[in-house]
């Protein structure tokens, strides 16, 4: 008989929703838990090591995390994210308006 | 039962979020139920070097004419019921903007009976000179460059103001104030001040009204618009309701919006709007304090209301934050689009052909950046990773170049079209012409010294 994982792999959309917004060549995703509890599990697993292994190669900068436990939710700010930033940028995305939905796309574990 | 401490609730409605924004908003949030404010945020970081080329073009433009427009309609009722206007539409022309309100308001037989105050001072441009010389460096907030790099190339030069200018001229009995570079928090923040009578030390409660105004500035953005949790099951987009913010003297508020609108106001939705455009969240600096937005307590208050409270401030710093708007170079886009099959491949291969061609002409580039709509324009690898790429109906070519050289710009743009017939098949979309030059306009973010900006109120009376 198989022995089942004790964890279940997710994309985080399935466990958080976020917003995300510029200032200059800055981008920040907000990240918010969709329940409560899960937001331990995003402190633990969301990490700026994580997230900047996620957009490697895709921002030049460094990233920053900061926690907000009273909602539920951590800030990332990706440096280097815009091409420049506002009129500068050649992106469609100039202003990081959907780099949050991209931040969604990263798989975490779950306990069954 | 919550007793009753000071004036009764103060109600501020959003009416635009951005210059751009929907323009039936105003005029639904003056007639939709009772507000005491219209609270109008018409400035991006983008939006003051769009309206510097404007003014550059005609000295008597440089705001944001749709305000214009908006008060012609509501005028009328705002006067009536007496509501009170706070707009930064002024952009780098304020008393422009003022002017044409105040001929809007004789043309519908308003005049002597509206006061409109005219904040300004946040304008630095012919200081600069003199700043600079004395020390005051501007350096960027990103880069850590002096201003005077690119002092040559400067357009624009503004300070953020905050919300005292406006509180002094809803003092001096103004009906409307528009406003320059004012913060966008601080057009909500100031009728607090002005209704509850804050003193300017009191950090918690300028900080309470700083998140409300981070809150509903930019328009229907935290009462169901673009709102990612639950987006399929908000109801009546087609009817959405901006958001209003019911203050009270303690530092309280509600987020609601008027009975019988779309949308939705929830403790989630409006998370979402909190966290946007967000530093460090425990040190959100404005002119009026620093709010900490880890103290914000949320809590679902009824249908469609939001109770927020616990907000703490911190002192106002010593600086102002000002935007500078400079001449950067030029930039153009050009797009075409590839069907099945093989969409994605023909793409590839037509920005090969095309790069190879740029470099042969010797087109020198600060950046060429080729985007395939349709598979990974927004997410990049990211989406390639999961991406199928093979069955994809249709992919659009997407290539955009910056250079200081405009020649060279130019000539990138006509080397769009002949790939039509001379590049890869099955390529359509290109009935938009050719791509036109544009000049870049950027923005450089720095601080400068307090006691070095002062703010001007004047009144107006129409």
């Amino acid at each position: 008989m198989k022995r089942r994982s004790s964890k279940r792999r997710v994309r985080l959309v399935e466990l958080a929703h976020a917003r995300s917004g510029d200032k200059g060549d800055t981008a920040n995703v907000g990240l918010i838990a969709r329940k409560p509890e899960y937001y331990p599990l995003l402190v633990n697993q969301v990490t700026v090591a994580r997230v900047a292994r996620h957009f490697k190669d895709m921002i030049t900068g460094h990233v920053e995390r900061f926690e907000l436990p009273n909602l539920h939710a951590l800030n990332f700010l990706l440096h280097g994210a815009l091409d420049g930033g506002g009129t500068i940028s050649l992106k469609t995305d100039a202003q990081g308006k959907v780099l949050s939905t991209a931040l969604l796309r990263l798989v975490v574990e779950l306990p069954r | 039962m919550t007793p009753a401490r000071g004036p009764r609730a103060v109600r501020i409605a959003a009416g635009q979020g951005f210059w751009g924004d929907w323009l039936e908003a105003p005029y639904r949030q003056v007639t939709g139920g009772p507000v005491d404010y219209l609270m109008m945020d018409y400035l991006a970081e983008v939006t003051m070097s769009i309206l510097q080329k404007q003014k550059s073009r005609d000295p008597s433009l440089g705001y944001a004419k749709d305000f214009v427009s908006s008060m012609e309609r509501i005028l009328p009722i705002v006067a009536e019921r007496g509501i009170k206007v706070t707009a930064n539409a002024g952009g780098v022309n304020p008393r422009a903007c003022a002017q044409a309100v105040a001929d809007v308001a004789r043309r519908l037989t308003l005049g002597g009976k509206l006061r409109i105050g005219v904040v300004t001072g946040d304008d630095l441009l012919g200081r600069l000179d003199g700043l600079l010389a004395r020390g005051h460096e501007l350096r960027n907030l990103d880069t850590g460059r002096p201003l005077s790099d690119v002092r040559d190339r400067v357009l624009a030069a503004n300070a953020y103001l905050g919300a005292r200018p406006i509180v002094e001229a809803l003092r001096q009995g103004a009906d409307v104030v528009i406003t320059g570079r004012v913060t966008d928090t601080g057009l909500t923040l100031a009728p607090m001040i002005h209704a509850f009578d804050w003193p300017p030390d009191a950090w918690d409660l300028l900080a309470a009204g700083t998140v409300a105004g981070h809150t509903i500035e930019c328009g229907a953005q935290c009462s169901g618009g673009n709102c990612l949790v639950d987006w399929e099951r908000i109801p009546d987009l087609a009817n959405v309701g901006y958001p209003i913010v019911e203050a009270r003297a303690d530092g309280t508020f509600e987020i609601s919006k008027h009975p019988g609108t779309g949308g939705r106001i929830s403790v989630a939705g409006v998370t979402e709007q909190l966290v946007y455009e967000m530093g460090d969240p425990a040190a959100y600096i404005t002119p009026d304090c620093i709010a900490d937005f880890t103290t914000i307590r949320l809590e679902q208050a009824g249908k469609d209301r939001v109770r927020v409270s616990g907000v703490r401030g911190k002192p106002a710093t010593d600086k102002l934050k000002v935007s500078v708007a400079y001449f950067y170079g030029y930039k153009a886009v050009g797009t075409l689009v590839y069907s099945w099959p093989d969409a994605y491949a023909k793409a590839r291969a037509a920005d090969r052909v095309l790069r190879r061609r740029l470099e042969s002409l010797g087109l020198r580039f600060e950046a060429i950046h080729t985007e395939l709509v349709g598979a990974d324009a927004t997410h990049g690898r990211l989406a390639l990773e999961d991406l199928a790429v093979e069955g994809l109906p249709e992919v659009q070519l997407r290539v955009g170049v910056r250079s200081p050289d405009r020649a060279a710009v130019e000539r990138f743009t006509r080397e769009i079209a002949p790939l039509i017939l001379n590049g890869p098949p099955s390529v359509t979309g290109f009935a938009g012409g050719r791509p036109k030059p544009e000049e870049i306009v950027a923005y450089w973010p720095a601080l400068l010294d307090k006691t070095m900006v002062e703010p001007c109120v004047e009144i107006v009376e129409a």
